[in-house]
């Protein structure tokens, strides 16, 4: 009994001596993008009472495996909705996975979408047409709530400048998000010169386009792309470029 | 009839002091190969559990089965392999430290093993630091299977699909094939996931030494097993208790009190839980790391001493 007690006092002395060293630890687990997840009624809610003790208990990743593999026959079903609720659990259990929103977004704003325009029960376009934007808006919102979760990686912002490029036709935005990637560690090679192909489309802005597009090519061979030769060619004549200063004819 | 010459002379007190200093030099207070005997008894006893078998054997049915997601796109098949697996390697190694370490005491008790082993000379303390050696040898070797296990599958999956990739892109340009296989490595094996693993076996290693200071005043293995299993869900809790305990101090008195119990009693387990971040691409720091590492081996080092402590005190 007497030891019992002295265990319990030990305990509480070690208790007290633990407190900051996990309180701090928690704080730099979270400064270097752990425990990203807050457990709260709201997360209860969304998964369950089951999902939710499991993912308590450090096995939220393999909840969120479980209804991704539910996402996937939903999908074969084309249950829109219930993917849609389901993306939220599993983006809310595992916001780092970069893999989940974008394949969230994909669905919605590709896929989800399409279906929506193509749906034979739906008579009136302009409804059809509404459908089809409110998926792109989804999509949209996986992918800037992604990189809210995720600011240091570059597949998002290359996600979402697909998206504005693709569904959008906002040419602009595509140009900012990608170079918002190419300015990040470990980014594509063509995230920059994608990003002044599509600032080349815009309005306004060739002269800025042509010069990143110039400053591309004099990098050398390896940016002497096809695309970028042709896009550059069709900004000196826009821009009106002098002649001696255009790049050779011969590179076409 | 006995000759004179036989016999051996009473001992005087030179003799007496010779056989004292002989005999001291032959027992050591401490000593670690009477450690390593209880540690590798404790193995082979261990090894003979039908639960350590099925454990195992269930943990690389599961990271095996992993393979067969071949529905998804290569990258959703590795992230989901290396869920399943390394949760499937989580789970089986806290779970063999609680059921195993719950068994030792009272085994050892109803086997009436104990009693031979502490008529000799042997303390306490090495007692109950041969058995908790022997439970985190085991683990150690469970846990090196486990992993083995899972990196092997990974890399199997992995060069299915570089294969693939390689036939398919055979026409292509060499430096758009090394781009789609850099691909494909960067989503299979990432060597974050070793630290990763070191602090499965670290939380494995808490709750085996915890499970012994629990079963040091328990009755049972089924109530220590049952013990365990409500801190294993508290400790995770820990962190929002002490975090609400710390930062809130409107809520009531019985409320506070019992958020200090928590934080104060239960070791910080969601500390231990940096896989899932892991997987996803989180980059483990060296200083976070050892930080994390220091305090799994801090709550092993102290809850064996607790039992030690309050198995010198056992009536047996």
């Amino acid at each position: 009994m007497m030891r019992g007690l002295v265990a319990l006092a030990v305990l509480i002395v070690v208790g007290t001596v633990k407190l900051p060293v996990e309180h701090n630890l928690a704080a730099l687990h979270r400064q270097e993008h752990f425990r990203g997840v807050e457990f709260n009624l709201d997360l209860r809610e969304k998964i369950g009472q089951l999902g939710f003790i499991a993912a308590l208990s450090g096995f939220r990743a393999i909840v969120a495996d479980a209804l991704f593999i539910q996402v996937y026959s939903a999908w074969e079903n084309t249950e829109w909705g219930r993917m849609l609720l389901l993306f939220r659990h599993i983006t809310t259990l595992q916001p780092r996975v970069l893999l989940f929103w974008d394949t969230a977004a994909w669905h919605m704003a590709w896929n989800a979408s399409v279906a929506a325009m193509n749906d034979q029960k739906q008579p009136r376009l302009a409804l059809r047409v509404k459908a089809q934007r409110e998926y792109f808006a989804l999509g949209k919102d996986f992918l800037e709530r992604g990189i809210k979760n995720n600011p240091d990686r570059p597949e998002l912002y290359e996600a979402l400048a697909r998206l504005y490029k693709e569904k959008y036709k906002d040419h602009e935005r595509a140009s900012e998000f990608y170079a918002k990637a190419a300015d990040l560690p470990g980014a594509a090679p063509w995230d920059k010169r994608f990003s002044a192909y599509e600032l080349s489309y815009c309005e306004g802005r060739e002269r800025e386009a042509y010069e990143r597009l110039r400053s591309l090519y004099d990098e050398g061979e390896k940016e002497r792309l096809p695309t970028l030769i042709k896009r550059l060619k069709f900004l000196e004549d826009k821009v009106g470029i002098r002649l001696e200063q255009r790049i050779p004819d011969k590179q076409k | 009839m006995t000759d004179a010459s036989t016999l051996q002379p009473f001992p005087g007190p030179e003799n007496f002091r010779g056989n004292a200093s002989t005999s001291a030099k032959r027992y050591r207070a401490f000593s670690f190969s009477r450690i390593y005997a209880i540690t590798t008894n404790t193995v082979t006893e261990l090894t003979r559990l039908k639960v350590f078998y099925v454990l195992l054997v269930f943990a690389l049915v599961l990271i095996g089965s992993s393979i067969f997601m071949a529905q998804f796109s290569f990258q959703q098949e590795f992230q989901i392999l290396k869920d399943v697996s390394l949760g499937a390697i989580s789970i089986f190694t806290s779970l063999l430290a609680i059921v195993a370490t719950a068994r030792l005491l009272p085994q050892d008790m109803e086997d009436r093993t104990v009693y031979t082993i502490l008529a000799k000379p042997v303390p306490r303390f090495e007692y109950v630091l041969g058995k908790i050696a022997g439970v985190l040898l085991l683990l150690a070797i469970s846990t090196l299977v486990m992993a083995a296990a899972f990196v092997l599958v990974l890399y199997m999956r992995e060069q299915a699909v570089v294969n693939a990739i390689a036939r398919q892109m055979s026409g292509a340009p060499a430096d758009q094939v090394a781009d789609a296989l850099r691909v494909v490595r960067s989503s299979a094996f990432n060597i974050d996931i070793v630290p990763g693993i070191i602090i499965i076996y670290l939380k494995a290693c808490l709750l085996a030494a915890l499970t012994l200071f629990v079963s040091t005043f328990a009755t049972s293995n089924i109530f220590t097993i049952v013990v365990m299993a409500f801190i294993y869900f508290i400790g995770h809790l820990e962190a929002t208790a002490r975090e609400y305990w710390l930062q809130e101090h409107s809520s009531g008195l019985l409320a506070r009190v019992f958020l200090a119990v928590v934080a104060l009693l239960f070791p910080d387990l969601q500390a231990f839980n940096l896989m899932d971040d892991i997987v996803a691409g989180t980059a483990i720091s060296l200083t976070l790391f050892a930080k994390t590492a220091a305090l799994g081996v801090f709550y092993t080092v102290i809850y064996t001493l607790l039992a030690a402590f309050v198995f010198y005190g056992k009536e047996l």
